[in-house]
């Protein structure tokens, strides 16, 4: 019976011992071996420094590419909602550890309707913290949105 | 029997788990990112130059080449690209400041990768390889030259080849044997003495002879490094072997690069540079003009003629992004230059836009002192390194130099 109880207890040890192996093994070639998980553009949203605005935008690539200029599709709604189709927008920036900003002047380009503008000529040239103002100036009101970036 | 099935799977499942997490020195999952981002495995496929539509024409590659090595495309008759750009010194000279004519007032730049550059010189005052290499040429101490020569020059000895790739040459037999907007005064009265429709076609010309030396300049791609088979090592998550391996020094080195030396924050991609300009408070040469940098690029890039937007350009409007983009703001860019790449670096000293800096060590020296600008502000916030440090970043640097792969 002792005999007994040890080996069932060992045998108890093995099992989990290959199981854990097991559940590691199939993680590590999940990790391993699974493409990503398709991207969902992921969409930074925020509201604008009077509250008059909130503002989102999407990026063409994610990322956030290094020195690459590449595109972004800007949405402005009103808080409730309401897509604000009649903005102009501007837009500046940097990095204010290093005290510089943008490599270029990135520009609206185009009003795409529904509220959703597209600017062009964005491009970021170092990794770190970056801070993307965007002025906005619509019926409702002249604002401000700012957004935080960690490349 | 059943242990020793579970032992083998202990050791499979471990020479598995060494891929991705296990060992390689204790590089962070981050430091692996930052180096495979530096590898020449992530310079992309060569961008397309939208202003030429010879740049990727083989034929427009082999003029390109005759004309680069041509002495007769000269004011003197003895100077070619390769007075300068000298093919085996990595198409530069090691000399403080080029030599030419005359001397000039910057470094000679090496040309590999050059057609990755978005901007051309230290002062990106060009915005194509093209529109480059017509400076030069016309550049009283260097080709100290002029257009309506060159056309000329062209036409009696390449018509062949340049029609072939151009087509027919157009009718200059009328125009004055030297004229240019910016030679002698004499040549410089000549041209504004030709109507218009004289001038377009030696500036047709001369521009086409641009656009074969891109095509040219293009076939110089960036070689492989001791750097790039260690980080490809990284990236594929294998311990690099043979030649691949970094010494202890070496890794240390990279490790400053790309961490507290804050080198990353400039010399970063494939290529070792963000294609930006910054001021690093390197001090102007004495006796030489003032030199303000990128703060007069600007307005020079946009008023070359050459331009991707010019007339000679065979671009629509829509493909100039950097010229449409171009950060205008001039006063922020006073005595910023281009970030040189950082690639074979080790191999061509001296170093800065005007040969400022003799040795590698004392460019550690210049990043450890971060000296204030002569004028405009320095972006440079001083590192203290040790010793070890160091000659750990120029160990570093030494990988980059480009050699063959010394074993299997
Ligand atoms: C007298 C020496 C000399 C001659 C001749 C010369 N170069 Fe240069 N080259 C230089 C110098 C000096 C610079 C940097 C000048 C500056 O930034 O103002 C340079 C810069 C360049 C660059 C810019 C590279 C970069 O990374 O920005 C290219 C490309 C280039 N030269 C190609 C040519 C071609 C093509 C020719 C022949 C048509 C030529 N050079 C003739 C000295 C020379
Ligand atoms: C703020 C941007 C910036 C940072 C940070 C930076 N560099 Fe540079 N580096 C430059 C620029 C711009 C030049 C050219 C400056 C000039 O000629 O005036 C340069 C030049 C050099 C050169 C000379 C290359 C040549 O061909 O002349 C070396 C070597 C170099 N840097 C290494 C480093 C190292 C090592 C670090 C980190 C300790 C570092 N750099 C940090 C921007 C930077
Ligand atoms: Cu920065």
């Amino acid at each position: 019976m002792p005999l007994q109880h040890k080996t069932g207890s060992r045998r108890f040890v093995l099992a989990s011992a290959g199981l854990l192996m097991a559940v590691v093994a199939i993680y590590a070639a999940y990790r391993l071996f699974t493409p990503p998980a398709p991207e969902i553009d992921v969409a930074y949203n925020t509201v604008s420094r009077d509250g008059i605005y909130q503002v989102m935008f999407e990026t063409e690539a994610q990322p956030i590419p290094l020195n690459e200029t590449h595109d972004w599709v800007v949405t402005i709604t009103t808080p409730d909602g309401t897509p604000v189709t009649d903005a102009s927008l501007s837009i500046d920036g940097g990095m204010p550890a290093h005290g510089h900003g943008l490599p270029t002047e990135p520009q609206m380009a185009e009003n795409l309707g529904d509220g959703q503008y597209r600017v062009e000529g964005l491009r970021f040239n170092m990794g770190g913290h970056w801070e993307i103002r965007i002025g906005i100036s619509a019926d409702p009101g002249l604002d401000e949105a700012v957004f935080n970036l960690d490349l | 029997m059943r242990t020793a099935r579970g032992h083998a799977a202990i050791g499979a499942l471990c020479g598995f788990l060494a891929l991705s997490a296990c060992d390689s020195g204790a590089l962070s999952e981050d430091e692996r990112a930052k180096i495979a981002s530096l590898s020449i495995d992530a310079l992309g496929p060569l961008p397309p130059s939208p202003g030429n539509r010879y740049a990727d024409d083989p034929q427009a590659a082999d003029f390109g080449r005759l004309l680069f090595f041509d002495e007769g495309l000269s004011g003197t008759g003895n100077i070619s690209c390769a007075t300068c750009h000298v093919p085996d010194q990595q198409f530069q000279d090691a000399r403080p400041r080029g030599l030419g004519a005359d001397e000039t007032d910057r470094r000679t730049m090496p040309l590999a990768g050059a057609a990755w550059n978005i901007w051309q010189f230290w002062d990106g005052r060009r915005d194509s390889l093209w529109a480059q290499a017509l400076t030069p040429l016309e550049d009283q101490r260097e080709h100290a030259g002029n257009r309506a020569a060159y056309a000329r020059y062209v036409a009696e000895t390449y018509a062949d080849t340049y029609s072939e790739i151009f087509g027919a040459l157009p009718d200059i037999s009328e125009i004055p044997e030297n004229a240019s907007p910016f030679g002698s005064e004499t040549e410089r009265a000549q041209w504004s003495a030709m109507e218009l429709e004289e001038q377009e076609p030696v500036n047709r010309v001369f521009a086409n002879i641009g656009k074969a030396i891109e095509a040219f300049e293009r076939t110089l791609i960036p070689t492989e490094t001791r750097f790039d088979r260690f980080a490809r090592a990284i990236a594929a998550g294998k311990e690099p072997t043979g030649d691949a391996a970094f010494s202890d020094l070496e890794l240390e080195g990279l490790r400053l690069f790309i961490g507290k030396a804050n080198c990353l924050e400039c010399h970063n991609g494939p290529r070792f540079t963000d294609d930006h300009f910054h001021n690093t408070g390197v001090p102007p040469v004495a006796g030489l003009p003032e030199d303000l940098g990128r703060a007069v690029g600007i307005a020079a890039v946009q008023a070359d003629p050459f331009n991707c937007l010019g007339r000679y350009s065979d671009a629509g409007p829509d493909a100039c992004d950097a010229l449409r983009f171009m950060k205008r703001d001039a006063a922020a860019m006073e005595r910023a230059y281009k970030t040189p790449s950082l690639r074979g670096v080790a191999g061509r000293p001296p170093y800065m836009h005007a040969g400022q800096i003799a040795t590698l060590e004392a460019v550690i020296d210049h990043y450890s002192s971060a000296p204030a600008a002569a004028s405009g502000q320095s972006e440079i916030r001083g590192v203290v390194f040790t010793d070890r440090g160091r000659q750990a970043l120029i160990a570093f640097l030494n990988t980059l130099d480009a050699t063959p792969a010394s074993d299997p």
